[in-house]
């Protein structure tokens, strides 16, 4: 029996509110990883390939200093102009952009680099290569990785934490997220498509995810949420940056201190819904 | 969470003894008995009907020695979530109809003889999506199968994640990947079982990390639907798109299986993994 009570149970005020979080997300002069590491990170090398044959431009791998301390970063990116949002796929990685994360897992972990991830993405490439290619195997995979990796992780989402895709670089022993980025399980678009059967309702579906980083927060899956410039990141990347640097030292230096080691790792992500009684 | 009378086994193939079962591809008809004999696979043409997964494990545990864990153990509504329904009524409708807590049913069998951890989705109930009971059900499924020195194999019939349960949903993926890990730690398989449809963040966890992936054929399997593809990129969509054999063909899938051999082939798998590894002597494995 179908029932037509309505858009969800959400107030207009909560639609708002969970909108005004994607909107600031998704706002075409927020700053993006490479931005970000630019002004957070000391001589940042970046490096290219998986090594299986692809060079996916959505994700970018590097070496770089935090701190003093040398890192391994891995970050979705995507593209400014119309040329390099072609080329960056929006953030959209293929099965290659995958890999090459999976690569600078294994190069941290046998070169002892702690790693920074930057997640910025609508969601994994929806196309029919990606899946010819195997996406999903792609996914698992580097999931898996991210639970083996030997060295202290630190995750940072900076705009749009889309679903299956983010979730493959996300995975670390702490993660930070911005005041106006947000994680979800599916954009409002499809949520709203898959719920109301009409991607037009997107706000309500946004509100019934609750989606704001405030919520991840209080459910444990983000540690801290990075203040942003008033008026958003949008609005000045410098002092974005500035806020997020001595938080990124400080956690950073937190983890290696603490001597992480992948089993409380997984302990973490095998616990975290905090539902059930062990 | 407390067990409920209501989750144990219908009576077998209590849906279709009503009368004639008609394949959903070539319209032949089979009586209720025939469909059941013939494991709900078409004998003109060969297709494989969505089954429930009380009927999952019924076809493929020996007869009498399926016994479910976590019986009880059902999630419960973490967002409050409403669409055009609330959460809760579709969670308690779905449990009555699919005589299950949640889309998910474990526990330990015999394949023949060999003892095992078995888990079959059910994709009558919410499509056979991920919410935080199914991922917990998963989890521990795999978990007292590694303490129990067993194989573990999986079913997986699921269109992914389960919407109403918002991120909680897509950290079931992380959850049931963390805890195959103390599979691999003993060094005991995962047998990963596709069927129709495996889709999103199930094939994008755990089911794409089986030690051995069968799937049965014709089964939908894929990161993205075909119809999410088609609307946001315009692309053609070639021949047999994410069909089983088409993942088979590029190397993603180990063996295409006919439901009618499956338990064959899982026996003669279970078989050689069972045997004493090479290398190791035996008193140590």
């Amino acid at each position: 029996m179908s029932s037509l009570e309505g858009d969800g149970s959400a107030t207009v005020e909560e639609q708002a509110s969970a909108w005004a979080q994607v909107e600031g997300a998704r706002h075409p002069d927020r700053p993006y990883s490479l931005d970000l590491i630019q002004r957070c990170l000391d001589e940042f090398i970046e490096l290219h390939g998986d090594r299986q044959g692809g060079d996916d431009a959505a994700m970018v791998i590097g070496l770089a200093r935090l701190n003093g301390r040398r890192v391994g970063v891995v970050a979705n990116q995507k593209g400014r102009t119309l040329e390099e949002r072609g080329r960056r796929n929006f953030g959209m990685a293929h099965p290659e952009g995958y890999r090459k994360a999976q690569r600078l897992f294994a190069l941290a972990g046998r070169l002892q680099l702690p790693v920074l991830s930057f997640i910025d993405t609508p969601g994994a490439y929806p196309g029919v290569a990606a899946e010819e290619r195997g996406q999903a195997w792609a996914i698992a995979q580097t999931l898996e990785a991210q639970l083996a990796l030997p060295t202290p992780y630190l995750a940072v989402v900076i705009g749009e934490g889309g679903s299956g895709g983010a979730l493959a670089t996300l995975l670390a022993d702490s993660v930070l997220i911005l005041e106006h980025a947000f994680l979800s399980v599916a954009s409002p678009e499809a949520a709203a498509a898959i719920l109301f059967r009409d991607a037009g309702r997107k706000q309500s579906a946004a509100a019934a995810l609750r989606l704001e980083a405030g919520n991840l927060l209080e459910w444990g899956i983000a540690d801290e949420i990075v203040p942003e410039p008033p008026g958003g990141a949008h609005t000045d990347w410098d002092a974005t940056a500035a806020l997020l640097r001595p938080r990124l030292e400080a956690k950073l230096e937190q983890l290696v201190s603490q001597g992480v080691n992948p089993a409380r790792r997984r302990e973490r992500y095998r616990r975290l819904d905090g539902l059930f009684a062990v | 969470m407390s067990a409920s009378p209501t989750h144990s086994p219908p009576p077998a193939a209590a849906a279709q003894q009503s009368g004639a079962v008609v394949c959903a591809v070539c319209s032949s008809k089979q009586t209720a008995d025939e469909a059941a004999a013939n494991l709900y696979v078409c004998p003109a043409c060969g297709a494989h009907a969505r089954i429930s997964a009380h009927e999952r494990i019924r076809q493929l545990a020996d007869p009498g020695t399926f016994k479910v864990w976590d019986e009880g153990l059902e999630g419960r509504d973490r967002l409050g979530f409403f669409d055009t329904r609330a959460y809760v009524d579709r969670l308690d409708e779905a449990r009555l109809r699919q005589h299950l807590p949640d889309a998910i049913l474990s526990g330990s069998a015999e394949i023949s003889s060999v003892p095992v951890g078995l888990a079959a989705f059910d994709f009558g109930f919410l499509g056979g999506s991920l919410s935080t009971a199914v991922g917990e059900r998963l989890a521990r499924a795999i978990e007292a199968s590694a303490e129990a020195r067993m194989p573990f194999i999986c079913v997986t019939s699921s269109g992914g994640a389960r919407m109403q349960e918002g991120v909680f949903s897509l950290m079931q993926m992380a959850k049931s990947v963390s805890a195959l890990h103390d599979l691999a730690e003993r060094h005991l398989p995962f047998i990963s079982i596709l069927v129709d449809p495996t889709m999103g963040g199930s094939i994008a966890s755990f089911a794409a990390l089986g030690d051995v992936i069968l799937a049965e054929p014709k089964a939908m399997i894929g990161f993205t639907g075909a119809r999410v593809i088609t609307q946001a990129t315009y692309e053609q969509l070639p021949a047999g798109f994410q069909t089983s054999e088409f993942h088979h063909a590029r190397g993603l899938i180990d063996q295409v299986v006919d439901r009618r051999q499956m338990r064959d082939v899982l026996s003669r798998l279970l078989r050689v993994l069972a045997a004493p590894p090479g290398d190791v002597p035996q008193s140590a494995a």
